[in-house]
């Protein structure tokens, strides 16, 4: 297990290195200039020159590197050009909110998909099956940015079950001020016993929850059915057939526990997915979170922010898929060899 | 307590086995042998209605239920309670999730048995395994002990037939020697009725009083163990026995 | 394998009615692209701005949107587009992405490490947010889409070639020829790559559906195809702020860019299955 462990971790490290280089040749691409961007169009050449001395586009690009480098190690993630703040900062305002979006919506998904993949596996080939199948194609081929769009003209616009944007009722920071623990709304508004701020974050989250939800719940079933029906075809679920037991009771008391380990490990891979997809649901119900960050600095070319997102998004990838494979090697030797 | 009559088991079309008459009554031991892909299996798995993509057609009567007619439902009842199997691989016929006793329990309480801890270890300790094992999971006990466990679920369960698919093939030979002692000494204490499916023909001589020789699915010779093995009449049983070591 | 590859024997068959409905699909987004127009009822392009945002009726199927095009017309021009992405983007991610695998799988050794390694890093960033980055630093269009989902694309296709190319490197024939003193390149072009083939086209249209969506979402935030070009990620943010009085504006290229990539999913998942019936689902 030591070496198995130190071996990931290298991998996982030697990744992080080539996000890095990525993400600062992405940033080198740049057409046009970061200094006129940050000086503005009627700068003076004094003060480009400044700006430029400033962000080091002065040195040659291996010193550049060198220096983006250290500043991250040291904490320092640029500073934006559209809102002159510390990029980290910025992040460390916005990650928070995404990840309550994207929890909620891997909640609703699992919750979703895996009786769906059960159902469809207990009658396979037949209409429930073909009803699991198509629906989760579908889940996983709609556009999210029109799913959003279209769940919040007809929930919120037209029926008005819902809020149409925002995170909660912005009165209610008036009324009933949130004490942050963890920058997560809904977490510290249930640890501070916050109430009104709860159930209106808890109503602001359903439709982008769901929307964000369709992707990983059609995937979700997709796989648990798969699991579960090569599971059922295996020696033991002949055997559980033979002690007496229903199909459904060899899928749900017997099958399920180990089909849902690769489902395990999918939820990791669809969490990353789920944030970028996320960008364009936050942007969409004006949702607080790092899509919407992006997305504005993205219409205002703000390089360091971007390059911000980019790095932070690919960290939660690369942790993520790191713990999997832990987790999926302590719980199966097997794992181990790959 | 297993009565066929003119079964056929096709896949697609294609005759997969083929057994015009077999008994097995209270306390008898039946085998069939034969190469594999010779019928024997799917013969044995069709008797508990146990082959979904095949087309079964015939007479066949377990413990009484007519099996080819069976609602799901009376079927279920048969499997386990009255009708046990046992199969060739017996840690992979385990769910690998499961601990023993769960899977235990679960199969009596299916059945409507009493589960107490009591009733699982005298079952467990009748094919002479420690009780401790109800605790494990399939990977941490041997492949003995597993096979033993299936009899012990068959005993629990108060089954009065045995269907054991190639019971110890998997096994190293001291091992295969105590199962068959289990198996034997069940039979004669509580009477119980043994089909039986082995390319093992040493195994068979040792325990079975009937013999159904099969080739390419169809039974190509049967009669009383001792004779079939003494003095075979049809040329493959001899192909069979000489290659014995 | 001897002599030019035949594709009808390596394409698997596809006995599935979910596949077959998604090739039908598929047929149909495709004639209805390549003759968009003689299909389609009015000019690609023309502007009638009397007629603007008028709903669906005899005249308009689809309606018409704030400037007085026809919807219908621009969706079907719009299949072109998302289509030539779709095509332009797998043609590069294949051919860069085979290659790379093919050497990376056949040579082996640190070459293989290499190789294999950088795709990792790719493949840790999602494919939007790369692709995301990309379109930003680039200048908007068509074209630096197809570039920016395609180098998020093709290492994909490198594992799967590596991998087929490591297991045919093993085999006795080709060892055979080996010994024979075969060049290597003689034996990748005849050995190495009919055997990715099917793979590699399985892949491809399992990749189709999420291109098609990739693209749409690149446009959908103004970093893809711009105005005055047709395309349906483009025409939904147009209509976006239009939405709450003008449903049609929205909804229909909406449903086209899922109609199309659901099509691919269905054919791809088809294949992938007839192929390897044993793993349904990955």
């Amino acid at each position: 297990m030591p070496r198995y462990l130190a071996r990931r971790l290298g991998q996982a490290l030697l990744v992080v290195a080539g996000v890095v280089v990525l993400t600062f040749a992405v940033m080198r691409l740049v057409p046009g200039d970061p200094a006129v961007a940050f000086a503005g169009p009627k700068a003076t050449p004094e003060q480009l020159a400044q700006a430029r001395a400033r962000f080091g586009l002065d040195e040659p690009v291996p010193v550049q590197f060198l220096a983006y480098v250290r500043d991250l190690f040291t904490g320092d993630w640029g500073v934006s050009l559209r809102t002159r703040q510390p990029v980290r900062d910025d992040l460390y305002q916005a990650f928070p909110a995404s990840l309550e979006l994207v929890g909620a919506a891997l909640v609703l998904a699992v919750a979703a998909g895996v009786p769906l993949g059960v159902l469809a596996a207990r009658f396979r080939t037949r209409l429930p099956d073909l009803g699991v199948r198509v629906g989760s194609m579908l889940a996983v081929s709609v556009p999210v940015f029109w799913l959003a769009l279209t769940l919040q003209l007809v929930f919120a616009g037209n029926l008005g079950w819902f809020p149409v944007a925002g995170e909660y009722d912005a009165s209610l920071d008036t009324t009933s001020p949130l004490t942050l623990w963890t920058n997560i709304t809904i977490v510290d508004a249930l640890i501070t016993g916050n109430w009104p701020i709860f159930t209106s974050t808890l109503r602001h989250l359903v439709l982008p929850a769901l929307v964000v939800a369709a992707y990983p719940a059609g995937v979700i079933a997709q796989m648990t059915r798969a699991a579960l029906i090569e599971e059922a075809g295996q020696d033991h679920a002949r055997m559980e057939r033979a002690l007496g037991f229903g199909e459904t009771a060899v899928l749900t008391r017997f099958a399920l526990r180990p089909a849902l380990n690769p489902v395990l490990s999918l939820i990791a891979l669809v969490f990353a997915y789920s944030i970028v997809n996320g960008f364009l649901v936050e942007a969409v119900f004006n949702w607080p979170g790092l899509g919407r960050y992006a997305a504005e600095s993205i219409r205002s070319l703000d390089t360091p922010a971007i390059a911000g997102v980019t790095l932070l998004v690919a960290l939660v990838y690369v942790v993520a898929n790191l713990v999997v494979d832990v987790l999926q090697g302590f719980v199966d030797p097997r794992a181990r060899r790959r | 307590m297993i009565e066929v009559r003119d079964l056929r088991v096709r896949y697609g079309g294609r005759l997969a086995a083929h057994v015009p008459e077999l008994d097995v009554a209270a306390g008898e031991c039946v085998a069939i042998v034969g190469e594999s892909g010779s019928g024997k299996s799917t013969t044995l798995l069709s008797l508990l209605g146990l082959l979904p993509d095949a087309d079964v057609s015939g007479n066949v009567r377990v413990c009484g239920v007519d099996v080819l007619s069976a609602s799901p439902r009376e079927l279920r009842a048969v499997r386990g309670a009255r009708a046990a199997l046992v199969i060739q691989s017996p840690q992979a016929a385990l769910s690998p999730a499961t601990r023993l006793g769960v899977l235990m329990r679960r199969a009596l309480r299916l059945h409507g048995r009493d589960a107490g801890e009591r009733v699982m270890a005298e079952a467990v300790e009748s094919v002479l395994l420690d009780p401790a094992i109800l605790r494990r999971r399939p990977h941490e006990v041997s492949g003995g002990q597993a096979q033993r466990f299936a009899i012990a679920l068959a005993i629990a369960l108060g089954a009065e037939v045995i269907l054991a698919d190639e019971p110890t093939s998997a096994l190293d030979v001291t091992v295969q020697a105590e199962v068959v002692g289990v198996l034997r000494r069940l039979r004669e204490e509580r009477g119980l009725a043994l089909l039986l499916v082995s390319h093992d023909l040493a195994l068979v001589s040792t325990i079975a009083d009937r013999v159904l020789v099969m080739r390419d699915g169809e039974v190509v010779e049967s009669g009383p163990a001792g004779r079939v093995l003494a003095e075979p009449s049809h040329p493959y049983t001899r192909e069979l026995l000489e290659a014995l070591p | 394998m001897r002599g030019p590859v035949r594709l009808r024997r390596t394409l698997p068959r596809v006995p599935d009615r979910l596949a077959g409905l998604g090739g039908v699909l598929i047929a149909l987004v495709v004639l209805a692209a390549v003759f968009a127009p003689l299909l389609a009822p009015y000019p690609a392009d023309e502007l009638k701005p009397a007629e603007a945002l008028l709903p669906p009726d005899g005249a308009h199927w689809f309606g018409t949107d704030q400037v007085g095009r026809d919807i219908l017309t621009r969706v079907l021009y719009g299949g072109r587009t998302s289509l030539a992405v779709a095509a332009a983007v797998l043609a590069a991610s294949a051919a860069v992405g085979v290659t790379l695998g093919v050497v990376a799988g056949y040579a082996g050794g640190w070459l293989r490490d290499v190789i294999l390694r950088v795709t990792d890093v790719f493949l840790a960033f999602p494919a939007l947010l790369l692709s995301l980055a990309l379109a930003v630093v680039l200048q908007p269009s068509v074209s630096t889409a197809v570039v920016a989902i395609a180098v998020t694309w093709w290492p994909w296709y490198t594992r799967l070639a590596a991998s087929v190319a490591a297991s045919v490197a093993t085999r006795p024939y080709v060892d055979a020829a080996r010994c024979l003193g075969v060049p290597a390149p003689m034996i990748v072009l005849r050995h190495v790559l009919p055997n990715s083939l099917t793979p590699v086209l399985v892949q491809i249209s399992l990749d189709a559906g999420g291109v098609i969506l990739t693209a749409a979402a690149l446009s959908y935030l103004g970093l893809g195809a711009q105005e005055p070009t047709a395309e349906w990620g483009l025409m939904v943010q147009q209509g976006q702020s239009l939405f709450t009085t003008n449903w049609w504006v929205v909804t229909f290229p909406g449903l086209a860019i899922l109609v199309t990539a659901f099509a691919f999913n269905m054919l791809g998942e088809g294949l992938r299955n007839a192929l390897d019936p044993r793993r349904a689902v990955r």
